[in-house]
């Protein structure tokens, strides 16, 4: 087994409902879908946010799109013109949660490595 | 399938989006209808404050010269325009479009259609003396304490009134809070003849708006996977949605304009601001977003279908805006050595100011801009050769008082406080009224009897 973030199995969208935040992770291949879906549960998000929000997470399965969408409850200080932060409509949420370190076979780390980041050849820096 | 899809494009995903996305989608290729969303929760109480002071104001006015630039194109083609722009006052906005379209030479072959009634601004007191108790869906509390600080109280409509427009003859539909998804799917529905317990295909509809709401967030605009290959964003076309008389649709966009329509692009929009996906509440029908079914059917076209829905609930939604409290936020920039040290401290420095001073607000917020403002601790600790770092602190409270001795704690830091400080040439921090929002439901019974949709003339 290998650690890797969650950045190179998905790619995910944020957004607000008040003051939750959702989450939408969507698996780059289907067939990555099945090991997301047992790897980043409701538990696991939660302790992943701990500290930066301060309602319970909610999941719901879409296997349709291969994708998993998580409601994060009291995570936006109010939502909308109330809060005061930064991101106060969630729109970054989806790469917080992409920071998630999760468990996967070798072969599957090996197989995405890099993948969400960058390509070097295309910023032009040394890798 | 030989019968002509309906084209249904996106123009304005809210009001402030690129400006020049309509006139891309009227002037790149075949479109049938156009639909513009120019309304976020907050827009409503925005648009109440503008009316108040000029009762001719109160609406999305990029709207009217976007109109009088595309009048002639879509008076000649047929193409229709479906948009929220009314705000709290689209019988105004649509008197403005009418004119419009005359300083544009359509006059006599085009009418504009006004959809009323979502504007409970007028009836609260009657509503709240008959018991509908307008209860926040988030905290439950009933509406009766923060009526006195009420601003703005809009149903959000669904497709009938807008389908009656439409079939009125209206060129352009003017609605005011309106969902945003019944303006992509109110055209299907009027074109294809849909019932009103059509459920599967009017949940279909629901999806083609939720894809069409957000503009250029479905074509390739903000699109996380493998952004940095999506071609020309600097004219990137908007999406289009090909509608068939079963629900079915392709979303698309115009060929010769930038950006990407993809299986991914498009499952990242499906997923945004999303609750529960079985339970996709709108004014005609709940739709299951679990059971959409996609598939890439060549270049930036992808196909969905399989969308299954049900009946509505008895009730529609009402967004209310109420006056809140005060909030003010101050930055300043910090520079290297040891740049989060020194915003660190400044910030101590404040917060020890603020409390001698004996303020007491409801929410300080500390934010280190450039390290923590958007990742919160899974940032972790700052690097020890951070460049720069900016601090920025928000208060919020009751007491305008209060913020506004904030907003003068923050300028004498750059000379009483830690070294290498800058970034202080926007001035003082500005206070502004929170206008908060409070989602209710209501009894639809009250509501529908009262919408309205009727036209001007150009």
């Amino acid at each position: 087994m290998a650690t890797i973030p969650l950045l190179e199995l998905a790619h995910a969208r944020s957004g607000d409902k008040g003051n939750t935040a959702n989450v939408g992770v969507i698996a780059y291949e289907p067939r990555d879908y099945p090991l997301i879906r047992d790897r980043v549960t409701a538990d696991r998000v939660g302790e992943h946010f701990r500290g930066l929000i301060e309602g319970p997470v909610e999941r719901f399965e879409l296997e349709n799109l291969h994708a998993l969408n998580f409601l994060l409850h009291g995570a936006l200080d109010g939502g909308g013109t109330v809060s005061l932060m930064t991101d106060a409509q969630g729109k970054v949420f989806s790469t917080a949660l992409l920071r998630m370190e999760i468990e996967v076979p070798d072969e599957v780390a090996e197989r995405v490595r890099g993948r969400g980041r960058v390509p070097a050849a295309v910023t032009g820096e040394s890798p | 399938m030989s019968e002509h899809p309906v084209r249904i494009a996106s123009g304005q995903g809210f009001w402030g989006d690129d400006l020049e996305a309509p006139v891309r989608q009227v002037e790149g290729g075949p479109i049938d209808y156009l639909m513009l969303d120019y309304l976020a929760e907050v827009t409503m109480s925005i648009m109440q404050k503008q009316r108040s002071r000029n009762p001719a104001a109160g609406y999305a006015r990029d709207f009217v010269p976007l109109m009088e630039r595309i009048f002639p194109a879509c008076a000649r083609r047929g193409i229709r325009v479906v948009s929220n722009a009314g705000g709290v006052n689209p019988g105004e906005c649509a008197r403005a479009v009418a004119e419009a379209g005359r300083r544009a030479g359509v006059s006599g072959r085009a009418k504009v259609g006004v959809v009323t009634g979502d504007d409970l601004m007028d009836r609260l007191d009657e509503l709240l003396a008959a018991g509908h108790e307008l209860r926040n869906m988030e905290t439950d509390e009933p509406l009766a304490s923060v009526r006195h600080s009420v601003r703005s109280a809009n149903v959000y409509l669904g497709a009938r009134p807008i389908v009656r427009a439409l079939r009125g003859g209206a060129l352009v539909v003017v609605t005011g809070r309106s969902t945003d998804t019944a303006l992509t799917y109110a055209p299907m529905a009027h074109e294809f003849g849909w019932r009103r317990d059509s459920w599967d295909k009017l949940a279909s509809g629901v999806v083609a708006g939720h894809i069409n709401e957000c503009g250029a967030q479905a074509s390739g605009g903000n699109c996380l996977a493998d952004w940095w290959t999506i071609p020309d964003l600097a004219e990137v076309g908007f999406p289009i949605v090909e509608a068939r008389r079963d629900g079915s649709f392709v979303v698309t966009k115009h060929p010769g304009l930038g950006g990407v329509v993809s299986l991914r692009t498009v499952k990242e929009q499906i997923l945004y601001e999303m609750g529960d996906p079985a339970t996709y509440i709108t004014p005609d029908v709940i739709a299951d977003f679990t059971t959409i079914r996609l598939a890439e059917e060549g270049s930036d076209r992808v196909r969905v279908h399989g969308v299954r829905g049900r009946a509505p609930t008895p009730f529609l939604k009402v967004s209310i805006a109420y006056a809140a409290g005060f909030k003010a936020v101050g930055t300043l920039v910090y520079a290297w050595p040891d740049a989060a040290a020194k915003a660190r401290a400044a910030s101590r420095i404040l917060r020890e100011r603020l409390d001698r001073l004996g303020l007491a607000f409801d929410r300080v917020l500390v934010e280190m801009v450039g390290w923590d403002a958007t990742h919160g601790p899974l940032a972790g600790d700052p690097p020890r050769d951070l460049p720069e770092v900016q601090l920025r602190v928000g208060v919020r409270g009751p007491d305008r008082a209060a913020i506004e001795r904030f907003t003068r704690e923050i300028a004498p830091l750059v000379l009483t406080g830690p070294p290498s400080v800058t970034g202080f040439a926007g001035g003082r921090p500005r206070v502004q009224e929170i206008v908060a929002y409070w989602p209710a439901l209501i009894d639809r019974t009250v509501v529908e009897p009262h919408l309205s949709a009727d036209f001007v003339d150009v």
